[in-house]
């Protein structure tokens, strides 16, 4: 019956151990949130002053631990499951998750398109960003 | 459905299939509204992190992310924010439960560690300006402080919600409708903390190791 949890067409009646399982979340969901984001949060510091690393790897390592964490907090925090209560929310998140990454990737893509084309010296590309 | 089970032991609206439920509990309403508006603002915080993600080099001869920041604050901030979610959601494990003093004690606690985080992150941009590092100095500084300062504001703006939403639980109660305001101000705690792992990846780790 487990294996069915989260895997009901619409209309399916919701089983007794199903409603059991549905229970809200305990201080134990919280605590282990908790562990796995210190244990992120500790390696991203490490991560980031070891010279044991092969420096321009960094910071993608340094994005890879801080998208995993946020995830943590997602599930762990927030409670952004796959149960049938938060089907809308997960969509929402999809959508935002989609604007942000196209803000910022494409931000990035655009303006770093911009300076290489640019026919100017990099100290007056500095003078003009500053303004 | 198993016929085995005994009646007395299934709560009635468990049982209706997920089509006939009729309209999502009001609960489940307001929190998805709020996550929409908490979704919209960490679309905003994208273009702050974009603005400064571009504007990081120009540093217009001024002094660069590695002269200014501090790794040891930063994660001392981080800490503070971190226990402050994790009390947080404690929080509202008490009001699940309408305990009234574990509501009070981990609504200090929280409230404590965002003041600690607050004082910090102040503390911090005091003695940058007092350097000359003020918003006006390039356009990296003016980045630097749209976006952390923003979220700085969140914060303290979700300090006064804090202190606001104990008053109410003093002079109303657990009432439905305080209830519900209590896990928006839990979402937005959260949503905070996540912009926060963003920040201080990409401003105080990737600005300094490089």
């Amino acid at each position: 019956m487990n294996e069915s949890e989260h895997d009901r067409a619409p209309g399916d009646a919701v089983s007794a151990a199903e409603a059991h399982a549905a229970q809200p979340p305990g201080v134990v969901v919280y605590t282990i949130g908790l562990l796995l984001a210190v244990i992120l949060t500790a390696t991203s510091f490490w991560v980031a002053n070891t010279s044991l690393l092969w420096g321009p790897g960094v910071p993608l390592g340094l994005a890879v631990l801080a998208i995993a964490q946020m995830g943590v907090h997602l599930v762990f925090f927030l409670h952004i499951t796959t149960g049938p209560d938060s089907t809308n929310n997960v969509l929402a998140l999809a959508f935002g998750v989609l604007i942000v990454f196209l803000v910022i990737a494409g931000s990035l893509w655009i303006m770093a398109n911009l300076n290489a084309n640019m026919t100017m010296s990099p100290g007056l590309m500095d003078l003009r960003m500053q303004r | 459905m198993n016929a085995a089970v005994p009646v007395d032991e299934l709560q009635p609206e468990a049982l209706i299939p997920a089509s006939e439920a009729g309209p999502a509990s009001k609960r489940i309403v307001v929190a998805y509204g709020f996550w929409i508006f908490l979704l919209s603002d960490i679309v905003m915080f994208a273009a702050l992190f974009a603005a400064y993600a571009v504007l990081k080099g120009g540093t217009a001869g001024g002094p660069a992310g590695a002269q200014l920041f501090n790794q040891v604050t930063a994660a001392i901030e981080t800490a503070c924010l971190l226990v402050s979610s994790y009390t947080c959601g404690l929080m509202s494990l008490a009001i699940r439960s309408q305990r009234r003093p574990a509501t009070y004690f981990f609504a200090a606690i929280t409230f404590v560690l965002g003041v600690a985080f607050l004082a910090l992150e102040l503390r911090e941009f005091a003695s940058m300006i007092a350097e000359g590092a003020t918003p006006r100095r390039s356009a990296f500084l003016s980045a630097f402080f749209a976006l952390v300062g923003c979220h700085g504001l969140h914060v303290g703006v979700g300090l006064v919600w804090l202190v606001v939403m104990m008053a109410q639980v003093a002079f109303m109660g657990f009432r439905a409708s305080v209830q519900r305001r209590l896990l928006c101000f839990s979402l937005f705690w959260h949503a905070l903390d996540i912009i926060w792992v963003g920040l201080f990846t990409v401003v105080y780790l990737m600005g300094v190791s490089q």
